[in-house]
């Protein structure tokens, strides 16, 4: 690299730099929205959030109903996560270029993951509630379809960088298919795939909420019900709750990394 | 009799370039056989064409009297049981134990279950201790394969291809990630191979020197032609010119 070259370069991050701020200005001339007024909202909306967002006592009598629902909402996140899991390791392996078994698997196992992946969660759940009604199992499919899309995505990550070495290996001891990837492939890349699956677990108990709100079920009903009856104050219990189930499961999830690694 | 035996092999992984042309040679039992060229002179691809880890395109490769170029699955994989290999980057499983790593060269002759569930042996597990010790790694059998050195790692790689009691090893650059050390202690190892135990080694190189010392006999590879066989005495600068396609003086030849 000589020197205008590497002028030309510098040149190029400032000129980058202005159109990010040109547009950052226009798109907000556009949607007039005023970034200085926003900002002065701030603390009105924070004031509001202190006087209507508090835990009562009377709320309190709430809690057994609230903790059913968030029980078996985590709980719906779980099992969704796992069987997903299950279904993306075997996408995964035949999708990955060095486990593959032929060319046509491998373009499907990236299909499905692409199609499932790129819906997002929300779109899955508004979809699936027109075949299977307001049900749970609305929200279990919505969360296990989404999931199934991205841990194939990550298996097939993990699966390509962490195992060509070994499988070419025990490819030439005359190994076969199944012994290369249940000996090699897997013990290399489970510690990997446990924590993309934790995330998962983590992400899933979050958007459960989200679809619980759309499809009707668990906790995001309970949120959707009082928010909408104006009780505010069940509303900040259900939030408090969430917020500390995902703050549990996430502390959880990463001791467990912490062990594997 | 010739344990090896190739005739007029051609690789070209694309229609423009050939990688490997008309390639000729034999090799005897027993003997130790280096493959020196430049980087980009078909040293690899010549290896695995022996064991159909990469496919040619013409030509006849003989192994011990088996055609292999015309072999079923199930031939492939006892043919492949029967030929050891070691690679520049040990490519051993990391996260597994030394011993773990040593018995999956049992694989060849297992059924798929036998080795999904780990039934080897007390014959199987005795012998891979016996070599493990024989390499000076016994200590190391139950570490995992990430937590030792690269010469260490090297001696797991051929304690894996020779429990798999191959009549042939191929060695694709061995000790190329090693230090000078390390890279004597595994060409001896090599040496010793063939001759204590009578197993065919052949063994791509990039030093000249080592092949010169180590090596029976001494194949010359240049942009996918043979350009020289002979032993290691007969190996003189023109041939090494030849090879390499540069003076000897501009190379590092120590």
């Amino acid at each position: 690299m000589n020197e205008k070259k590497m002028r030309k370069n510098r040149w190029q991050t400032v000129i980058f730099l202005l159109i990010i701020i040109v547009l950052t200005y226009l798109s907000a001339a556009i949607t007039s929205f005023n970034f200085v007024d926003g900002l002065a909202t701030i603390p009105k909306a924070i004031g509001w959030m202190f006087s209507n967002l508090m835990v009562t006592q009377e709320t309190l009598d709430k809690l057994p109903t609230i903790l059913e629902k968030l029980a078996e909402t985590t709980f719906m996140s779980i099992a969704a996560t796992t069987i997903a899991a299950v279904v993306s390791l075997f996408l995964g392996v035949f999708g990955s270029k060095v486990t593959k078994v032929n060319n046509f698997l491998s373009v499907f196992a990236r299909f499905i993951a692409s199609v499932s992946r790129n819906i997002p969660v929300v779109a899955w759940a508004l979809v699936l509630l027109i075949s299977f009604g307001q049900n749970s199992v609305t929200g279990f499919l919505a969360l296990f379809v989404g999931t199934v899309g991205f841990l194939t995505r990550a298996f097939i990550e993990s699966i390509d960088e962490a195992s060509q070495s070994s499988v070419e290996a025990l490819t030439a001891t005359g190994s076969t298919y199944f012994q290369i990837v249940g000996k090699a492939v897997i013990p290399q890349c489970l510690p990997q795939m446990i924590s993309w699956v934790l995330f998962m677990v983590e992400t899933n108990i979050r958007n459960a909420t989200l679809v619980g709100i759309l499809t009707g079920t668990g906790i995001g009903y309970t949120f959707d019900m009082y928010y909408k009856m104006l009780n505010y104050n069940v509303v900040a219990l259900v939030t408090l709750c969430i917020v500390i189930t995902v703050i549990v499961v996430d502390l959880m999830s990463n001791y467990v990394r912490k062990v594997i690694l | 009799m010739s344990l090896l035996k190739v005739e007029g092999l051609e690789k070209s992984y694309t229609a423009d370039k050939q990688i490997l042309k008309n390639i000729h040679f034999e090799i005897n039992a027993g003997e130790l056989v280096s493959v020196i060229g430049p980087s980009g002179a078909g040293k690899s691809t010549l290896l695995r064409c022996i064991n159909r880890m990469v496919e040619f395109n013409e030509g006849k490769i003989m192994f011990n009297n088996h055609d292999v170029g015309n072999l079923n699955k199930k031939e492939l994989r006892n043919l492949r049981a029967n030929i050891g290999m070691v690679f520049q980057h040990y490519n051993l499983v990391p996260r597994l134990t030394v011993i773990e790593n040593v018995l999956h060269g049992r694989f060849g002759y297992k059924t798929t279950l036998q080795g999904l569930l780990g039934r080897y042996t007390e014959a199987e597990k005795e012998r891979a201790f016996y070599l493990l010790e024989k390499l000076g790694i016994h200590e190391h059998a139950y570490k995992r394969c990430d937590q030792l050195s690269g010469g260490q790692q090297q001696r797991v790689g051929i304690c894996r291809a020779l429990i798999q009691e191959p009549k042939l090893i191929l060695c694709d650059e061995p000790i190329a990630s090693l230090d000078p050390n390390s890279s004597k202690v595994i060409m001896d190892l090599l040496k010793s191979i063939s001759t204590e135990m009578g197993i065919t080694c052949l063994v791509n190189l990039h030093q000249v020197d080592v092949a010169q010392h180590y090596s029976d006999r001494i194949i010359g590879l240049n942009k996918g032609e043979i350009v020289f066989t002979g032993t290691s005495h007969e190996l003189y600068e023109e041939q090494i010119n030849k090879i390499y396609g540069s003076k000897t003086e501009d190379l590092i030849t120590a």
